[in-house]
């Protein structure tokens, strides 16, 4: 219900124009960038961390300036690290009947998560490679822009509570087993197998500011680009095509679509409801 | 006994109608969605609690019995008249200042994504009084603070009368916290959005 709590607090007001002081200032004196993020959920989300910190916009200003550490927690807060393990169960059907195939023409194959937050869909994916026979021939790098979220990533320990609550997912995918048979539980945890872990890497990377660092066989980056302006989403996604390999397959968000005239030459679409595409031309 | 004659005025001037429902509200926005007129002249949108993974049939039963044009709602879709666009399951939407849609997967409110204080609190934010909003039938308090803030911003506001919601605790909460400018039966809404 701690959402709830923040909702029903309406002493906290903040305007535009207080928002764009906050963006100059982070990016000022923190070096990111957050001016090409959609401004109602960017105030949504400020609005949040001033009444869970109990403080006015005028304390929010002097700890971003003095307090280093604040920074982790505001960034932690202002990113949305919501996510679960196979969201949109008919996504993951796709990729394995659509996708998979290529992948596995490949003597190795490379997959970048772009915005993996705290991991889910890094290890739904090497789930999915695993089923396929496809383990030791492909590697999953996940990024993100929070170091915090990074080391729950890497640990692959989540509460046994959300694990259940995947269950439901992993059974409409129509992946054989349970979502339990790639854990392992101990009390109310459950740690992901090691060796579904071998073949990952997670590592910071900011899509706002950071390059190319890999050429891969398939990118997903899903419900990261609904935080992001139309400008924003086409530097991404040139970002992307680049980073993709001749014909490599870019996957959506299942709201998220490709609507640039000049991208939807570069990308074609493979599957039009769970929007994954497939780079063309040079 | 129709609406009165000042709700009726704004009704008709109202840019945006927004409509909230949880349990026991499938029916009558089915109900209201059949009887809107496809001159309709507003934006209409619809954020109904609902089970993710289940989301296509809400979507096609409605599109097929609406005489307006019908979406889902997709990231950054433009908001226009005549069209009724429903917030997908799964995520809360909000608007933007320039008229957009953004969806946001963050945390549930009352245990619902989509939630309706989320899409009302932005649409107080961004139309204010150019809206018109109805909370429905539904057992949790979902909506009832989104409407606060739209009454607040000068939105019209209606709650359905808690005896003829099939659950009230819904519309209950609005009145009890003083969002509801209007309370009314439920023929009393199909007459308002017939007029």
């Amino acid at each position: 219900m701690a959402g709830k709590l923040i909702m029903t607090d309406t002493s906290v007001i903040i305007s535009s124009t207080q928002i764009s002081e906050l963006i100059d200032l982070v990016k000022r004196i923190h070096g990111f960038d957050f001016s090409g993020y959609t401004k109602a959920s960017l105030k949504r989300r400020i609005t949040r961390i001033m009444q869970l910190k109990k403080i006015s916009y005028y304390d929010l200003k002097h700890m971003l300036v003095n307090d280093q550490s604040f920074f982790q927690d505001f960034l932690e807060e202002i990113t949305v690290n919501v996510t679960e393990m196979f969201r949109d169960p008919t996504f993951y059907k796709a990729v394995n009947s659509q996708v998979v195939p290529y992948l596995s023409t490949y003597q190795h194959s490379k997959i970048w998560v772009a915005g993996c937050s705290t991991g889910e869909e890094v290890y739904s994916l090497a789930i999915l490679m695993r089923e396929a026979g496809l383990s030791q021939k492909s590697f999953i790098y996940g990024t993100d822009i929070n170091t915090e979220v990074l080391k729950e990533a890497r640990k692959g320990i989540y509460s046994l509570r959300n694990i259940k609550s995947y269950a439901e997912n992993y059974q409409l995918t129509g992946l054989r087993g349970s979502i339990s048979d790639h854990f392992t539980i101990l009390y109310d945890a459950a740690s992901i197998h090691n060796e579904l872990k071998q073949n990952t890497l997670f590592s910071v990377h900011n899509l706002v500011s950071d390059g190319v660092f890999n050429e891969f066989q398939l990118i997903s980056c899903r419900n990261v680009f609904i935080y992001f302006e139309t400008e924003l989403q086409e530097r991404i996604l040139e970002l992307f095509y680049q980073s993709l390999c001749p014909l490599g397959y870019l996957c959506l968000g299942s709201k998220e679509t490709i609507r640039s005239d000049a991208f939807k030459k570069k990308f074609k679409v493979i599957n039009q409801k769970e929007n994954i595409y497939q780079k063309v031309g040079s | 006994m129709g609406p009165d004659k000042k709700l009726i005025e704004r009704w008709k001037s109202a840019e945006i109608l927004l409509l909230g429902g949880s349990a026991g509200s499938f029916k009558l926005v089915f109900q209201i969605i059949k009887l809107l007129s496809s001159e309709l002249n507003k934006a209409v949108i619809i954020v109904i609690h609902r089970k993710k993974n289940y989301l296509s049939e809400i979507e096609r039963l409605f599109a097929e019995n609406s005489r307006i044009l019908m979406r889902e709602i997709a990231d950054k879709d433009i908001l226009n008249k005549n069209t009724i666009y429903i917030a997908p399951a799964n995520y809360h939407t909000l608007i933007e200042k320039e008229g957009t849609f953004s969806l946001d997967v963050s945390e549930a409110v009352w245990f619902s994504k989509p939630s309706i204080d989320v899409t009302f609190e932005s649409f107080a934010e961004v139309y204010k009084d150019r809206c018109i909003a109805i909370l429905l039938s539904g057992a949790n308090q979902d909506g009832a603070e989104g409407l606060l803030k739209l009454r607040n911003s000068g939105a019209t506001t209606i709650a359905q009368h808690p005896e003829d919601a099939e659950m009230d605790e819904m519309p209950q909460a609005a009145i009890n916290i003083g969002a509801a400018e209007y309370i009314l039966r439920t023929e009393e809404i199909f007459n308002l959005l017939n007029t």
